[in-house]
């Protein structure tokens, strides 16, 4: 798009929703490439007890329980975007009060994370062996 | 009167390269196959809110999340055709929900056709030989081969 006079000069502010579109699609890709992942490694259990235990070790791990925390975030982030994205997709007139309804839908992934990083910290932790 | 109010928001502000207006999320396409797969993420969508965030919660986050989990665990929970069906719909439902995602994502950033085709052949196939693997674990497991544990 060709640079209006009123463009010149202003800061460039962005559009409603671009910052929750991008991590809509950061925690969608992220998610879909721990799936490939998550399906290979329960189907090891076809192959036993001694195999499947120890493809389930590796959560024994605290680093990679750092990564399985990131996991969640990224699940309920996209899970409570995407019910913002339905509201406004199917109920246009919510567009009027988008600035709340980012607030609303940002302060329950917050609001929800408290519990989960303070129940699966507390196991982090644990396996780091500083509890 | 989306139509008006999508006519309005566009008048004040220049449309972004990403979202576009007050767009959430991809904007409706008009219609066809697009349309269909642009319905079928909300569909799904929804009902993975249950399945995906339920799965979260049950197996990371409460009773001791993730650490209890091995052969035994995974043996009785599966002794239940509730938690297989469940399962079940999860691999199924995420796996096409991921994919059609992977493929609006690589629509806008690979523009080459034969390079987007590969891609997007390379995520088809995969997801195929996940669907398939996983549906014959979840239905086939039987730990009763293995017994006693």
């Amino acid at each position: 798009m060709a640079k209006r006079k009123s463009d010149i000069g202003t800061i460039y502010k962005g559009s409603p929703g671009q910052w929750s579109w991008l991590a809509h699609r950061i925690t969608g890709v992220a998610v879909i490439l721990f799936l490939f992942a998550h399906v290979v490694d329960t189907a090891v259990i076809g192959w036993g007890p001694e195999a499947y235990n120890r493809v389930t070790h590796v959560y024994h791990n605290w680093v990679v329980r750092l990564l399985e925390l990131g996991l969640v975030a990224a699940v309920m982030y996209h899970a409570i975007n995407g019910v913002k994205i339905m509201i406004v997709d199917f109920w246009p007139a919510s567009t009027r009060h988008y600035k709340a309804l980012s607030l609303a839908s940002t302060g329950l992934f917050l609001g929800g994370m408290i519990p989960i990083t303070w129940i699966m910290g507390h196991e982090i932790l644990k396996l780091a062996g500083v509890l | 009167m989306a139509i008006d109010t999508q006519a309005r928001s566009e008048e004040r502000r220049p449309r972004s390269t990403s979202g576009g207006g007050y767009h959430a999320g991809r904007e409706r396409p008009a219609g066809g196959w697009e349309l269909w797969t642009w319905l079928f993420m909300r569909i799904s969508g929804v009902v993975l809110l249950l399945l995906a965030v339920g799965h979260i919660l049950i197996m990371h986050v409460f009773d001791g999340g993730v650490g209890r989990v091995n052969f035994g665990f995974v043996a009785a929970r599966w002794g239940s055709p509730l938690w297989r069906t469940w399962d079940w719909a999860l691999l199924s439902l995420a796996l096409v929900h991921g994919v059609n995602g992977l493929r609006v994502i690589v629509q806008d950033y690979v523009k080459w056709p034969a390079i987007r085709f590969a891609v997007n052949m390379f995520f088809a196939v995969v997801t195929f030989t996940l669907f398939v693997l996983g549906t014959v674990i979840v239905f086939t497991f039987d730990p009763s081969k293995w017994r006693p544990v």
